[in-house]
């Protein structure tokens, strides 16, 4: 009886208190709103992103003996498989461009693109064994990707800069710099952008379905075919130009080329078609990213 | 009266058995389909409670059904609750790592989450690199990390395997670093999930009295999931006991904890008295056996270190028998018997007076590890055989309470039938 009385009591007590007091710091419920973004919070776990690429960065390579020099064996390896299979057996146009210079790149570019595309795709899979244990922003995850690769597509550009020198100061090869390589950081947060918005989105597709991850491992190997990186878009035919403009990636490779070794079907308008893709895709990534992430757990 | 630093409203967590496959494809486009048309969710109206020995036709099941409960500042909770009671569900729920399918939780002040010890960690960076991470992970900032940075190593006692990759350490040295790690967060409220478990007993004694230390000093509340109920009833003021997704009783520790121990007896045990197969002459029979312990009374659960009293209750058909010798053993679940004992070893010898007679045998400061436990029990009467069921008369299962008075859990294993106490010089 005496300890009905005091649970009552605390009971009381409690709703006294509850209309004091409606201020909490969070409610946690049943589904976020499409646009209930936290940017604070993003903000708030900057550390977290800073450390999440350095683990990326430095676990990667530990306990090999080349290291780091993998990230330029790479590019270096496909970049002579290309010239020896479609710059001397097939003889494929590179716009009258130095094979090496042509081929690679395009890879170094694409090879950007590609890493944040697949490496977020899988972003809610791969870690849920930590997503599973503790909260954080998920979208640290992807974003981390990105920014670790950023790094890896930087070494590999300076790497491209040496071969440009070589061939401009010692081999005498018609290539010139052009202003609209000022466009090139633009160009690198498109890639990134729209690594990111098409990763988030399969990443989110696949939490439930499965289908989408089989798709995407060839899905992003012929698309590099339908892009640039092994032929310019000036040697195209007419009636397929417009598939290979469709590719967002297109428009990017070409002004690339185009400020980097001076030829190159540059136009402003592939670059706003890729800039509208950009934007448009990444809005929808995350969207459906954060709509996702709080009950991803139940299903993946 | 302190704040309410959480609270839970009407929430409930509903999950699909079975395989995500075509069959959930269809639902999902059956649900999508009544939402369109502004219908409520048919599936929400579907689903059993759950419990997890019955079969059942439904592809869903509420692990959680309409929670309402707060909880205070300074508070420790301690939750507990059978396998599949829904304990862990909702520490998820309350961490964030999954939401609930309706109502809603309100919290007031940051909320740190220890559902596992080291997430996060990675293999190939050093224990300092993981430190960093792993602190990330769990919601500081490098420079609350930084400021943390000596207290945690002290805490965690690896200082010489700073610089070591961690895939190196012992199990023992990683669990002990990852710990320190959370034990040094700075949230409000710090949940805390049946990690103690692991380690030694030497890192769990620190480990709790860390724990008591966080309540106690700095105020802040603690929500705690374990099944050890010496390491609850040390560190818990409150307790909330769960039973299929419910909540069947919420306040004093002590109250609920008696009250999951009395809600533990579930087995189903003939009364002693209807047993067929039995021989001897019948004259004096077992009827029913019952137990208890000092501290509450009639019980079929058992804390280790208590004393537990046998109940028997005996049927006298032939009221001119003398020199009656009861005895019983004890069997564990592995059916290794463990004790044969009569009360004529100790030179006891009752007499038959009255259609029933009561005995009563206590044992003190029980020492069988946790497990379930049968015993079959035999009387003489005049030095012959009177009564011999061939089955048990009588189960009880025992828990691991505070053997050791440190909250320990000791030496976990089912097989190994007995606990010991030393005293150490």
């Amino acid at each position: 009886m005496n300890m009905n009385t005091t649970q009552k009591l605390e009971e009381l007590s409690s709703l006294a208190l509850e209309k004091e007091k409606e201020e909490w710091t969070e409610v946690i419920k049943p589904k976020v709103g499409w646009f209930e973004l936290n940017l604070i919070e993003i903000w708030n776990y900057r550390d977290l992103l800073m450390l999440f690429v350095r683990r990326d960065f430095v676990s990667i390579y530990k306990q090999s003996i080349l290291g780091p020099v993998w990230f330029f064996i790479q590019p270096l390896l496909a970049t002579f498989a290309f010239t020896i299979l479609f710059g001397r057996i097939a003889e494929m146009s590179t716009d009258g461009l130095p094979l090496i210079l042509f081929y690679m790149s395009g890879i170094t570019l694409w090879n950007y693109f590609q890493d944040c595309f697949t490496k977020t795709s899988n972003t809610f899979t791969s870690n849920a064994s930590i997503f599973g244990k503790v909260y954080f922003p998920r979208v640290i995850v992807p974003l981390s990707v990105v920014i670790s690769n950023l790094i890896k597509f930087g070494l590999q550009f300076i790497f491209l800069l040496l071969f440009w020198l070589y061939f401009f100061k010692i081999d005498g090869a018609q290539i010139f710099m052009r202003k609209e390589i000022l466009l090139f950081p633009f160009l690198v947060v498109l890639m990134a952008g729209m690594g990111l918005g098409l990763g988030m989105i399969i990443s989110s597709l696949t939490t439930k379905y499965r289908d989408f991850q089989y798709m995407l491992t060839f899905g992003v190997q012929l698309l590099m075919y339908g892009s640039p990186v092994i032929y310019p878009v000036s040697s195209l035919p007419e009636e397929y130009k417009y598939f290979i403009l469709a590719n967002p990636m297109t428009g990017v490779i070409e002004a690339f080329r185009y400020g980097l070794l001076g030829t190159g079907s540059y136009e402003s308008g592939y670059l706003i078609y890729s800039f509208v893709f950009t934007v448009v895709v990444l809005f929808l990534g995350l969207l459906v990213f954060n709509r996702v992430q709080k009950n991803f757990m139940d299903t993946v | 009266m302190s704040d309410i630093v959480l609270k839970v409203e009407n929430v409930s967590k509903q999950y699909r058995l079975g395989y995500v496959g075509t069959q959930s494809l269809k639902d999902d486009l059956i649900r999508r389909w009544h939402k369109i048309r502004g219908l409520d969710d048919p599936f929400l109206k579907i689903g059993e409670k759950n419990e997890r020995t019955k079969k059942s036709n439904s592809d869903y099941v509420w692990a959680l059904r309409d929670l309402n409960f707060d909880v205070r500042e300074g508070e420790v909770l301690g939750i507990i609750g059978k396998n599949g009671a829904g304990k862990s569900t909702l520490l998820k729920l309350l961490s964030k790592v999954t939401g609930p399918t309706t109502g809603k939780i309100k919290v007031s002040g940051r909320i740190a989450s220890l559902l596992e010890v080291g997430t996060g960690f990675h293999p190939e960076l050093t224990g300092k690199e993981n430190i960093f991470l792993n602190g990330a992970i769990l919601g500081m900032t490098k420079k609350e990390i930084k400021n943390k940075y000596d207290e945690i190593v002290d805490f965690s006692g690896v200082e010489r395997y700073l610089d070591t990759p961690v895939k190196r350490y012992s199990s023992g040295m990683y669990v002990r670093l990852a710990f320190a790690v959370a034990a040094h967060l700075d949230p409000e409220i710090l949940i805390v999930d049946e990690v103690l478990a692991v380690g030694d007993a030497e890192f769990q004694k620190k480990a709790i009295g860390k724990m008591q230390d966080i309540s106690k000093e700095s105020g802040r509340t603690v929500l705690f999931v374990s099944h050890n109920m010496g390491s609850i009833k040390n560190i818990s003021t409150r307790g909330l006991l769960m039973k299929h997704g419910g909540i069947e009783m919420m306040g004093n520790i002590d109250d609920v904890l008696d009250c999951y121990l009395k809600s533990e007896e579930n087995v189903e045990q003939k009364k002693a008295g209807n047993i067929v197969d039995r021989s001897g002459s019948q004259s004096v029979t077992f009827n029913e056996l019952t137990f208890e312990t000092g501290r509450k009374g009639v019980a079929d659960t058992i804390f280790t270190g208590d004393d537990m009293i046998l109940n028997f209750k005996l049927k006298v058909t032939d009221k001119s028998v003398k020199k009656i010798n009861i005895g019983f053993s004890i069997h564990n679940a592995w059916g290794d018997r463990l004790c044969v004992l009569y009360s004529g070893y100790q030179g006891v010898f009752y007499d038959a007076n009255e259609e029933y007679l009561h005995i009563k045998c206590q044992l003190n400061h029980l020492d069988f590890s946790p497990g379930s436990y049968t015993v079959i029990g035999r009387i003489e009467a005049n030095g012959l055989e009177a009564d011999w069921p061939k089955e048990s008369i009588g189960t009880f299962n025992v828990i691991m309470g505070d053997f050791y008075n440190t909250g320990s859990l000791g030496f976990v294993s089912e097989r190994v039938p007995v606990l010991v106490k030393g005293e150490w010089a």
